[in-house]
């Protein structure tokens, strides 16, 4: 029945006088064209129904160093002092951050407007994450292909290029280091296989300059630099050591180590920090090990082998663990960095340091963001797995490893799903593409067996075996064709789960809100962009804004004024200074604001729009950076209960404190819901407690159409008498 | 004493055994090892002088000692491509060979240079 099926479009190839590999090839092609092609098109849902615009809060700053570099130029932006942010402290901004993406963008800028394509900086930053998804497809398909067959790698495109999970990271306008990380992770992993496989330097040699791309990308790759010396320490217990891999890894490592240390912000964590040693112990290991090899194929003698084995293996273990032991006593070698030790150990953060543990995307995943992510590829991936373990080879082994060590750290943290996103898709192609590839040999088989079974008859072994299969014939017949049906059904339901996901959870832009107005019509709140706008064009140039570090990078970004704090969080203490103006009576925080030179405060209230995400419900979090370094700030002093209320019985520090009356300032007039007394919070719920607010030390300098954005002016102090 | 004069005769033993099997390999492959050893030697030597002179600039010190071990260990991996006894690569020309590696130490000598500083 597939035979008649696919009559017609055989015909139509044959018309072109193709041969069959030719006719493949072009099936092939075809598919990845449109592969890359629907990859792009499905991130663009929010340029469609907003603009094009950037996203969020950290892709501001990418793109505010990006416009910086086609300003100014690589030397400029790589040795760039930015004095407009952490204001008395500045940042350097060549030294701390990875450039990867911000060149990469510059780059395609640069050829654009070579080839007289006048586009704006914006709109590449904007669309540089669907371009880099596209070509992701493309390495997953040439992965897969080299991991099992061209099938699975077609299917592991088609895959990838919709799945939600690293959709969420590259939309259209997320202009982040995901977005180029993701390409580069899998690109480097592919083109080290591709070198396990073929022994080849000049693979090799490709790979090191992947690394080197993913290390000026994101500071994920230290997963990479890890899952490689794992892999190959594996191999090496498995016994499927070859000399390929010692080609292979010994190249990568030295070259790509040496490149990595250009990147100023790695610097020379390759060879003194400790999440970096598991590489250099591993390249050791495998100089010992090689060189032990080469001994005994010259000895013919296995007792003097041994001996001069137990010689060596005892000197080397021994040099081996003095030089870890000094190296990490001495405090030359530093210990895993809190962000790397609370992946291992997921309650550390918690407990020692909550900035981490207050960012969202840091907390373990739900199954039910597993199943949201994912969709079928949840139950796929065992499967895949099974047919893995089916076939061993050294690339199955890696994407094995690989499949279950980012599992394990998407678990974890919600953010590292974007990382087993590839893995997953792999591996799942692997079950999807064996699976349909034997249903359909059983169908082409059966057909086969009628012929020769019509023809031959005679009573031959051959015969026989053909006439078994056809006895069984008709349930295997059906079998195969419900499977197939089932099969189609899953992967169409698959495509529209991953569509209406991207359309409705991960096309936001995070700074132009919607809701459904009364009536059903769309109702947009651009209050953001309007109160960076209205900093930008009515404060002093320079003038210093304090909010809390969510806003930072947007208001230097669009508002271009210096803020105190922002989201690099490099400067703890800093924050904490901020949380505890946030937290304390209005005095006492003046005469903070006032060290800090402090001529504008920005906060955010969601209390008039419903908003749940504004500076009250994160209010917690900064009573508890500040009380981290500031002792005065106790957390119980603003709960009543164990309970966070912001109603009548709320604690009397609460009602007082600059947070909230900065917030509530004139709401208690403001009748937010037809029904509810004046002074009604929607995002809580509840009347507020303290209605009557005067501002001594501050005026009210701004507040967005809806009330989500508001800005009050310090006041200079009176004058002496 | 009959231990240590057998382990010494095994040590021996091992030691002429091993200069034997040495001096049978091919002369091509003995100027490949003869390379590696004096990579080795100079990374020893800055090493050495590391420790006694204090490592300052970290980028010099660190580009040198990789520079030597990089090239020993692109060396190694030529031998094992040109070695006629490696069933893996017997369909790599020794030529291919000798081109990745001379282009893998362009590429690593580029990188020292610009990390030199």
């Amino acid at each position: 029945m597939a035979a008649v099926a696919t009559m017609p479009v055989s015909d139509l190839l044959k018309s072109f006088k193709l041969k069959t590999k030719q006719q493949e090839l072009l099936i092939r092609v075809s598919i990845l064209c449109l592969v890359y092609i629907l990859a792009f098109i499905t991130r663009l849902f929010s340029v469609l129904r907003y603009e094009s615009m950037i996203h969020e809060f950290d892709p501001y700053f990418n793109y505010r160093t990006t416009l910086y570099l086609t300003q100014n130029g690589f030397y400029d932006f790589w040795n760039w002092f930015d004095y407009e942010s952490w204001y008395p402290l500045g940042r350097i901004v060549g030294g701390t951050l990875y450039p990867g993406l911000m060149i990469t963008a510059a780059l395609i800028y640069r050829i654009l407007h070579f080839l007289r394509f006048a586009v704006h900086i914006r709109e590449v930053c904007v669309l540089t994450a669907p371009f880099f998804a596209s070509n992701t497809t493309l390495v997953a398909y040439f992965f897969g292909k080299e991991i099992w067959d061209t099938g699975a790698g077609l299917v592991a495109a088609i895959l990838i290029s919709v799945c939600p999970g690293y959709i969420s990271r590259s939309v259209a306008g997320s202009y982040d280091n995901e977005g180029v990380a993701i390409f580069a992770l899998l690109f480097t992993f592919y083109l080290f296989v591709k070198a396990v496989n073929t022994g080849s330097l000049a693979w090799s040699l490709a790979s090191a300059f992947g690394y080197f791309y993913m290390v000026s990308a994101w500071g994920g790759y230290v997963f990479i630099i890890n899952l490689i010396p794992l892999y190959v320490l594996v191999l090496l217990i498995t016994g499927r050591y070859s000399m390929r891999l010692y080609v292979a890894y010994n190249c990568m490592y030295v070259l790509g180590m040496l490149l990595a240390m250009q990147i100023r912000f790695v610097g020379f964590q390759h060879v003194q920090s400790g999440e970096h040693m598991a590489a250099m112990g591993v390249f050791f290991l495998m100089q010992v090990f090689y060189f032990l090899d080469w001994v005994k194929h010259m000895l013919s003698d296995t007792k003097l082998f041994q001996a001069f084995l137990r010689i060596t293996v005892t000197c080397a273990v021994a040099v081996g663990t003095i030089a870890l032991g000094l190296g990490m006593l001495s405090g030359y070698i530093s210990p895993w960095t809190g962000r790397f030790y609370s992946l291992l150990d997921p309650t550390y953060a918690k407990d020692h340091i909550p900035i981490i543990a207050s960012v969202s995307e840091h907390q373990p995943t739900a199954w039910s963001s597993f199943m949201f992510d994912f969709h079928i590829l949840l139950f796929l991936f065992p499967a895949g797995l099974y047919f893995c373990f089916k076939r061993l080879s050294d690339a199955t082994i890696f994407i094995v490893m690989y499949g279950l060590t980012s599992m394990y750290f998407a678990g974890v943290m919600v953010r590292l799903i974007l990382v087993a996103t590839p893995a997953v898709c792999l591996i799942s192609s692997i079950a999807v593409s064996a699976t349909v590839k034997n249903l359909t040999v059983l169908l082409r088989s059966k057909n086969k067996g009628v012929q020769t079974g019509s023809t031959k008859g005679s009573s031959s072994s051959k015969a026989s075996s053909k006439a078994l299969l056809d006895q069984s014939q008709p349930f295997q017949k059906n079998g195969a064709i419900a499977l197939l049906f089932g099969a189609f059904y899953l992967l169409s339901k698959y495509a529209t789960h991953c569509t209406w996901v991207t359309s409705e959870a991960y096309s936001s832009p995070s700074i132009v809100l919607a809701a459904r107005g009364a009536h059903g019509n769309r109702v947009i709140f651009d209050d953001y962009r309007e109160a960076y706008f209205w900093l930008r064009q009515n404060t002093p140039p320079d003038a210093k804004v304090m909010s809390w570090w969510d806003y930072g990078y947007q208001i230097t970004a669009m508002g271009n004024r210096t803020v105190i704090v922002d989201n690099n969080t490099w400067n703890n203490t800093h924050i904490a200074t901020v949380g505890r103006a946030m937290s304390s009576y209005e005095d006492e925080a003046i005469e903070i604001m006032r060290s800090l030179d402090v001529n504008y405060v920005l906060v955010v209230f969601g209390g008039v729009t419903g908003y749940s995400s504004d500076d009250i419900n994160k209010f917690l979090w900064m009573v508890r950076i500040g009380g981290g370094v500031f002792p005065v700030i106790k957390e119980p002093d603003y709960l009543v209960n164990g309970e966070y209320r912001v109603d009548k019985g709320a604690a009397p520090k609460m009602l007082n404190c600059l947070m909230y009356k900065l917030c509530y300032y004139r709401f208690g007039e403001m009748l937010t819901e037809y029904g509810k007394p004046p002074g009604y919070d929607r995002a809580r719920g509840v009347e507020i407690g303290n209605k009557d607010i005067k501002l001594e030390h501050l005026e009210e300098a701004f507040t967005t159409s809806n009330w989500i954005v508001r800005i009050y002016k310090v006041k200079p102090p009176n004058n002496r008498w | 004493m009959a231990r240590e004069k057998s382990s010494k005769g095994n040590a021996q033993a091992l030691f002429h055994s091993l200069r034997s099997a040495y001096a049978a390999t091919p002369v091509n492959l003995k100027i490949i090892d003869l390379y590696v050893g004096f990579a080795v030697f100079t990374a020893l030597i800055q090493v050495v002088y590391m420790a006694s002179v204090g490592s300052f600039p970290f980028n010099s010190f660190l580009s040198g000692v990789l520079s030597c071990v990089g090239t020993a260990v692109l060396a190694v991996c030529l031998r094992i491509q040109v070695n006629k006894e490696n069933k893996e690569f017997k369909d790599l020309p020794p030529e291919r060979a000798f081109a990745d590696f001379v282009l893998c130490n362009l590429v690593l000598h580029l990188v020292i240079m610009n990390f030199l500083g």
